[in-house]
């Protein structure tokens, strides 16, 4: 299609009205219920030196030195350490590499920490804030994906081990050492668990766990992901916070990537040196905000509750504007 | 060969020295894992469909494909002959290859037929064709709400939903991407 041809359809923008009123609302409705729990909310850095090291996570680079955050995790957990007290952030995150119907390269992200506490009680602030957002948003109801997804009733809570011995064909340490835990886990497991109910799977293998703390009882990391009509909605954990453990995974995690021809990241040495002067035990989580308000307001696709995709976007140099939008003098 | 940050919908590929075009493609990376790239996958040959879930480090084959600009000649039986108009040479093509396309051939249309390795997989017409309605109901008087239309039959007895304006032997342009009425021509 031609840019003039393009240009005719702005009226479009105008149909997204409803999906942005939804979205002002439900961030008015997130920040209230932090306000209610008593959490600070913060603002931390979107442009890192040292974004944290993730096998399959790609931030885009930004200037010479520095990379756009895929998540504000560290400086959360450094706020978080140096506060002892509950914190709060929604802001855009950037993925390199990522786009579908779910997956947008920059998003809206909502991570929150509590110090002194493990993922189990961020499951029940989740519950909590998924619930009112719901309730603010005009309740149940709201199919989504062919479901009537419904966050007031039970969620239903499976051990990774559980979920893959129930609906896949391998167990998950055999799906791990053909390296196909992803794939079984979107082709059979989440199609067949869940339904209208909230999905958790807790107890993920440790070598997905980046940041997360290892269960003595399990010897799977203290992890949980929340899906919602086979949509990953957050991951939550209780948080890592052994520094020489943590040295240890980032250096795995450079390891993979220098295998696979990606590059590597300086590593946040404040970071560590608060994990090596002791930290307390804390959880936290990363929710994308889109994503619930996919669910929300019943949209299949993440353009449909953005404003701007990036595709939509149209350029022209300026000196050939004129072609596209008439004389200009 | 190609990477999986190529991959789109309408993309052709080849898996096991077969054809195929992309019809549907959905990325997906659950759980800080590893990007997945789910396909749809049908046939170019048979028309199959199947899925087909790529990872990042995957490589695809591209399939060797060629066009050739012909127009439409005529049709022989059930066969559909179209020419090269430069060399003269000429191809026979299945109804199965050309699908509902069948509806909107007429004679000296340019077209453009792709092969792969010399077989004839598949035809793209001008996007738009004319036609001339051959029978319909008149519309009812004093009905001029724009967007009611009514069925009406082309020469051929393809039927398309028309504006309640047009009449029996007007031409009419239809987009032969969906089969539908476009806009008249001239009326009859």
């Amino acid at each position: 299609m031609n840019a003039s041809a393009k240009l005719d359809q702005n009226p479009e923008l105008r149909s997204r009205a409803p999906a942005l009123e939804a979205r002002a609302e439900l961030n008015r409705a997130i920040r209230d219920w932090f306000r209610e729990q008593d959490f600070l909310e913060v603002e931390t850095p979107i442009r890192l030196p040292a974004p944290a090291l993730e096998e399959h996570i790609d931030c885009p680079p930004c200037g010479e030195h520095d990379r756009l955050r895929a998540s504000p995790e560290l400086h959360m957990k450094r706020l978080l350490a140096a506060l002892q007290k509950p914190v709060f952030q929604i802001g855009p995150c950037f993925r390199d590499g990522e786009r579908g119907p779910s997956h947008l390269p920059e998003f809206q992200m909502l991570e929150w920490y509590r110090p002194q506490a493990d993922n189990q009680e961020i499951l029940i602030d989740a519950k909590s804030l998924l619930r009112h957002c719901a309730e603010r948003l005009g309740g149940g109801g709201r199919r989504f994906r062919g479901q009537s997804v419904d966050f007031a009733g039970q969620w239903q809570e499976l051990s990774v081990d559980q979920a893959f011995d129930r609906f896949a064909e391998t167990s998950v340490d055999q799906a791990l050492a053909e390296d196909r835990f992803e794939q079984i886990l979107v082709e059979q497991v989440l199609p067949a668990a869940g339904g209208r109910q909230p999905l958790v799977l807790h107890g993920f293998p440790l070598a997905l766990g980046a940041l997360a703390r290892r269960d003595p009882a399990t010897g799977r990391a203290e992890r949980w992901e929340l899906f919602v009509a086979g949509l990953e909605l957050a991951n939550a954990y209780s948080e890592l916070t052994d520094c020489q453990e943590q040295i240890g995974r980032f250096r795995k995690a450079a390891a993979v990537r220098r295998s696979r021809g990606s590059d590597n990241y300086p590593v946040d040495l404040r970071y560590l040196e608060q994990l090596r002067r002791g930290f307390p035990p804390c959880a936290g989580i990363a929710l994308g905000v889109d994503r619930l308000l996919m669910v929300l307001s019943g949209r299949d696709t993440i353009d449909q509750v953005v404003p701007f995709p990036p595709e939509s976007e149209l350029v022209a140099p300026l000196e050939q504007i004129s072609k596209f939008v008439g004389d200009t003098k | 060969m190609y990477t999986t940050s190529d991959l789109r919908k309408g993309l052709k590929i080849e898996i096991d020295g077969e054809p195929y075009v992309i019809t549907n493609f959905e990325f997906c990376k659950p759980g800080k894992g590893q990007a997945l790239y789910r396909c749809k996958l049908k046939s170019m040959l048979s028309g199959s469909t199947m899925d087909r879930t790529f990872r990042s480090a995957d490589r695809i084959d591209k399939p060797d494909l060629a066009t050739r600009e012909v127009i439409y000649s005529h049709g022989e039986g059930d066969m559909h002959v179209f020419m090269d108009a430069e060399t003269y040479e000429q191809f026979h093509l299945a109804p199965e290859v050309l699908g509902d396309q069948v509806n909107f051939l007429k004679e000296d249309i340019e077209c453009e037929i792709l092969f792969y390795r010399d077989r004839p997989v598949e035809v793209t017409l001008p996007i738009f064709i004319e036609a001339k309605i051959a029978r319909t109901d008149p519309g009812a008087r004093g009905d001029t709400a724009t967007n009611v239309t009514k069925p009406a039959w082309l020469e051929n007895g393809y039927e398309i939903q028309v504006p309640i304006f047009l009449n029996q032997g007007d031409v009419v342009k239809i987009d032969t991407r969906t089969g539908a009425y476009s806009e008249r021509v001239s009326k009859a």
